[in-house]
């Protein structure tokens, strides 16, 4: 197979001491970053970008592969040891997660999730390198019009599929796509939405955003509603699993998998859906299914298989097409971008060899995931007894260094404090965030495709409809936006089947 | 997700959310400058589409929104307020903590040019570890010195990006 010889290339490049050392730095700084409470992992990778900066980019992407699976960890080890989770992909990991844990059962639960992480992870990896280069061989026939068709399906399909309300994730998306003006227009180089402010005239970094919003807007909203009692942490020793455990796993970490890797693919907000539909599976499936609700180790497997596979397939539409379907998604094409690297349909040709060892990185962290959190779970344990006034003020102290550091000026800061307050807001108000930080990424694309696609029917609307995939995907966005109403209509009629499912989201 | 962030919600849910309207206010304000901001642009020769149509459509929708978030207020649509591990949201909100914070941030950007890094990240770290309730303030203000000061050196050995030194340069 050609993209396996391909790997093993890149697998020879990635190999060497001093990049595995990165690997493993990687992997440690975003586990520790993804345990605290309250970090997820766009957070985590959002404030652990600048560590990355000074190194050249074949360094700097094995590091960061590190710094995301770690994240992604983290987050797991938080939610089954505390319980409400940070991060809504490992809100079906706590349910089950949390309760083995108050039951005796929490090295098992790690133990379960780091595995399940591990072979989920590796084995949408190799997907990943499988489906990638096919779908960059077809993206470059892909004209102006259809792409920004295709951006403007996954804008509707995050804003519409996530969340309660639609218009409050339309009004998030409006203003991500606000932020997204700010700046020198890219063809006459006009200076928009800058305010006189000359320093805007570059436009606002994708990184203040997402360190504002996510990192000082949580701290200021956790602040205003503190929690003032202790939080009771699971003890934890060295994670194992019996024969047993192992029995009861694999499947549930194979039939995870099978569904997180899809999922992750289209933009459908990532792992929310599969790690829910996971957790379905699995309680339908099991034989002693009344253990589910009290701690059954399936209910941890399967999800959490399903959220490291669609973190696996996420990098498809962003190594092939450019296009984030994801908030740490976003921050990667950011990052990736702050390297000089552009990913998109022709970096499979420009950069292969980078691009192989991306992947082939990824699959270096996914082990030392393994290898270095199954010894250190009880020290990780141990960071979620940081007081409270503490960690916050350090997320505060990381967030205005991260800031700062991307460009040394004051300004940013000033920047950071209005995205704090924009990220209280969207909290108060119960907006989605992801619809925002796609917006801030996605709007400034959309808008070079859209023009792109007009210049070349010399204005015309009919440029916008001149390539057969793009009518598609229209006919696509229709039935998005219009089968929920004819559903409801439908289900109006005929009581409720998905109750079942609700109580479970509910709880 | 979580019962704290529903049973207060339920039990107000007859109330108006009045602070939403605030919200609409500021997103057809926002709305209206980006089309006014638009109009200010030039369309060159040949430029059949022009930076113009871009905003026109964003600030039109968001005028949109706004109206439509107006309508869904009246109508008693609660916003469901974001719940976490660290969060409580049956009491009132703290907002004495949270302009603290913000205190110290702003202080941070006003100085952080003439004090350098590692100064004022000290302050940061120890000042909003107070406003948070931390008592324990001279080891904060420790904490804070050894973060700042090794960040300092992290960014400039490691990475090779000397952040401001400030008043400490030459020190450091």
């Amino acid at each position: 197979m050609d993209s396996l010889s391909l790997l093993l290339g890149g697998l020879q490049d990635a190999l060497t001491p001093i990049n595995v050392l990165y690997a493993a730095v990687g992997v440690l700084l975003g586990t520790f970053v993804g345990v605290l409470p309250g970090i997820g992992p766009a957070m985590a990778v959002a404030l652990l970008l600048p560590v990355t900066y000074g190194l050249g980019p074949t360094q700097a992407l094995i590091m960061f592969a590190g710094i995301y699976y770690g994240g992604m960890y983290g987050g797991s080890t938080t939610s089954i040891l505390l319980n409400t989770p940070g991060e809504s992909s490992s809100v079906m990991t706590a349910i089950e997660g949390n309760k083995m844990a108050k039951a005796g059962r929490a090295a098992q639960a790690l133990a379960t999730a780091a595995i399940g992480s591990f072979i989920a992870g590796t084995i949408g990896t190799l997907l990943l390198v499988f489906f990638a280069p096919l779908l960059a061989n077809q993206a470059v026939k892909i004209g102006a019009p259809s792409y920004f068709a295709i951006i403007l399906l996954s804008l509707v399909l995050v804003t519409s599929v996530l969340g309660s309300s639609k218009l409050r994730g339309f009004i998030s998306l409006f203003i991500g796509l606000t932020i997204g003006l700010v700046g020198l227009d890219l063809s006459t180089g006009q200076a928009r939405l800058i305010l006189g402010q000359l320093q805007l005239a570059d436009g606002i970094d994708i990184v203040v955003v997402a360190v504002g919003i996510f990192a000082v807007g949580e701290a200021l909203w956790v602040a205003a509603h503190l929690r003032r009692r202790p939080i009771d942490v699971v003890p934890v020793g060295r994670p194992f699993m019996g024969r047993e455990d192992w029995s009861r796993s694999w499947r549930p970490w194979l039939r995870g998998t099978a569904l997180g890797f899809p999922f992750g693919a289209v933009p459908a907000g990532g792992a929310e859906t599969p790690t829910f539909l996971s957790y379905l599976v699995e309680r339908r499936l099991a034989k002693n299914s009344d253990e589910f609700g009290k701690g059954a180790i399936e209910g941890v497997a399967g999800p959490e298989a399903a959220n490291n596979a669609s973190a696996a397939g996420t990098f498809v539409p962003l190594l092939a097409l450019g296009l984030p379907v994801t908030a740490t998604a976003s921050i990667i094409l950011a990052a990736m971008q702050s390297y000089g690297i552009q990913p998109g349909p022709d970096l499979l040709g420009s950069q292969a060899d980078l691009v192989w060892t991306l992947l082939a990185s990824l699959l270096i962290g996914n082990t030392l995931l393994l290898v270095i959190n199954l010894p250190l779970a009880p020290v990780w344990a141990r960071l979620l007894q940081i007081p409270r006034p503490q960690l916050y003020a350090g997320i505060l102290f990381f967030a205005a260094l991260g800031a700062y550091a991307v460009s040394q000026q004051a300004f940013d800061l000033l920047l950071l404090l209005l995205f704090g307050l924009v990220g209280f807001a969207i909290r108060r108000f119960g907006l989605p965030v992801l619809p925002l930080i796609l917006g801030v990424i996605l709007g400034p694309l959309m808008e070079t495709k859209m023009r792109e696609a007009l210049d070349l029917t010399d204005g015309a609307v009919s440029g916008l409809f001149n390539e057969a995939l793009a009518i598609v995907i229209y006919l696509l966005i229709a039935v998005v936006l219009l089968a929920p109403l004819v559903v409801r209509r439908l289900r109006g009629r005929r009581g409720s089947d998905r109750r079942d499912a609700d109580e479970v989201m509910a709880s | 997700m979580s019962s704290a962030a529903s049973e207060p919600d339920a039990a107000a849910s007859r109330d108006v959310d009045r602070a939403q309207y605030g919200l609409a206010g500021v997103l057809a304000l926002v709305g209206a400058y980006t089309i006014y901001d638009a109009t200010t642009l030039n369309v060159g020769f040949g430029d059949p589409v022009g930076p113009r149509i871009f905003p026109y459509a964003i600030g039109a929708i968001t005028i949109v929104l706004a109206v439509l978030l107006t309508v869904a207020t009246a109508r008693g649509s609660q916003a469901e307020a974001e719940a976490g591990e660290d969060i409580d949201l049956t009491t009132k909100p703290d907002w004495l903590t949270v302009l603290k914070l913000l205190g110290f941030l702003i202080f941070a950007l006003l100085t952080v040019n003439f004090l350098g890094w590692a100064i004022t990240g000290a302050v940061v770290f120890a000042g909003c570890a107070w406003s948070l309730g931390s008592r324990t303030v001279l080891r904060d203000i420790l904490v804070g010195a050894v973060l700042s000061v090794a960040s300092w050196y992290f960014f400039y050995v490691v990475l090779g990006v000397p952040l401001t030194p400030g008043i400490l340069d030459g020190i450091l």
